[in-house]
């Protein structure tokens, strides 16, 4: 049986994150979502008990870290591809609330690639917890890195 | 602004489909924008000659941009406050021009920890008909 990769384990500092309403506005009209909840103050109070991001929004919150605190995966940026996300909603998140990420990697293993080679993925979870301390939201990401430089199709 | 309608428990029948989205021709701009709103600057998705010495023809959408477009689609359906689950597979990459239909339907009603649930499938493909994204939800409608 092949040993665990170092690599599983591996833990960011946690990083903070206000839920901004400006961000959440400029975040949804990026993805074309119009959605009132994300503009109209008053009609997310009614709705949701206020202005919610959207559902993919905390993934801004791997750039709001220093790079000294990023989980190091020793992969070619050229040959990383983002494979599958997850997440799942605990509690309800606002605009105004601030976040705390935390993050590890939870699982690594390899594959053979379609074209010779091996392909290796890594899972990334995050766990984001409110100014309460209340766990809000569960996030994980699959990264793969490709065994070569994609072939140029003609 | 108009009040959405409320999805019904009662109502839903597994089978149902979801009101389609559409993007049409995505531009390079569009990815500029997601880039920008995220912070994700990957020279894949803006920088043309990182992406060809990278091997690809051009820059490619950020998956969590076509990600974001299955969003709407389901959040204009169940509700955004109902979502429990969100996931997303990435299984071909959009380029600039491509057209994005996203869509999916409901697979199953189920009572969970008090919630009448739907579980549903997600997808996004290109004018092409390839699948840029296969996905998952559940949703609580109590």
């Amino acid at each position: 049986m092949a040993e665990k990769d170092p690599r599983i384990g591996r833990t960011t500092q946690p990083v903070t994150m206000r839920v901004e309403f400006g961000k959440i506005r400029e975040f949804a009209a990026a993805i074309k979502d119009d959605n009132p909840i994300y503009f109209d103050e008053d009609y997310a109070r009614r709705e949701a008990g206020g202005v919610m991001p959207p559902p993919t929004f905390t993934m801004t919150q791997a750039f709001w870290d220093s790079h000294s605190n990023r989980i190091e995966l020793g992969m070619d940026l050229r040959r990383v591809l983002h494979g599958g996300q997850e997440f799942e909603y605990v509690q309800p998140v606002h605009a105004g609330d601030t976040l705390t990420a935390r993050s590890s990697i939870t699982d690594v293993f390899k594959k053979p690639g379609k074209r010779g080679g091996e392909m290796t993925f890594a899972v990334l979870e995050t766990q984001f917890s409110n100014q309460r301390g209340e766990i809000v939201l569960y996030s994980r990401s699959t990264i793969i890195e490709t065994a070569k430089p994609v072939e140029k199709k003609d | 602004m108009a009040e959405r309608r409320k999805l019904d428990y009662a109502a839903v029948r597994e089978g149902d489909e979801l009101p389609k989205f559409e993007v049409k021709n995505l531009t390079r701009t569009d990815i500029v924008r997601y880039a920008g709103a995220s912070g994700d600057f990957n020279p894949i998705h803006h920088d043309q000659t990182f992406a060809s010495g990278a091997g690809y023809p051009t820059v490619f959408a950020h998956g969590m941009l076509n990600a974001g477009f299955v969003s709407k689609c389901l959040t204009d359906y169940v509700g955004r406050p109902n979502l429990r689950k969100f996931s997303v597979n990435f299984r071909t990459q959009v380029w600039p021009g491509d057209t994005i239909t996203c869509g999916g339907k409901v697979t199953r009603k189920f009572e969970e920890r008090g919630e009448q649930c739907i579980e549903g499938e997600l997808f996004a493909v290109n004018q092409r008909g390839e699948v840029a994204i296969t996905g998952s939800f559940v949703a609580a409608l109590s």
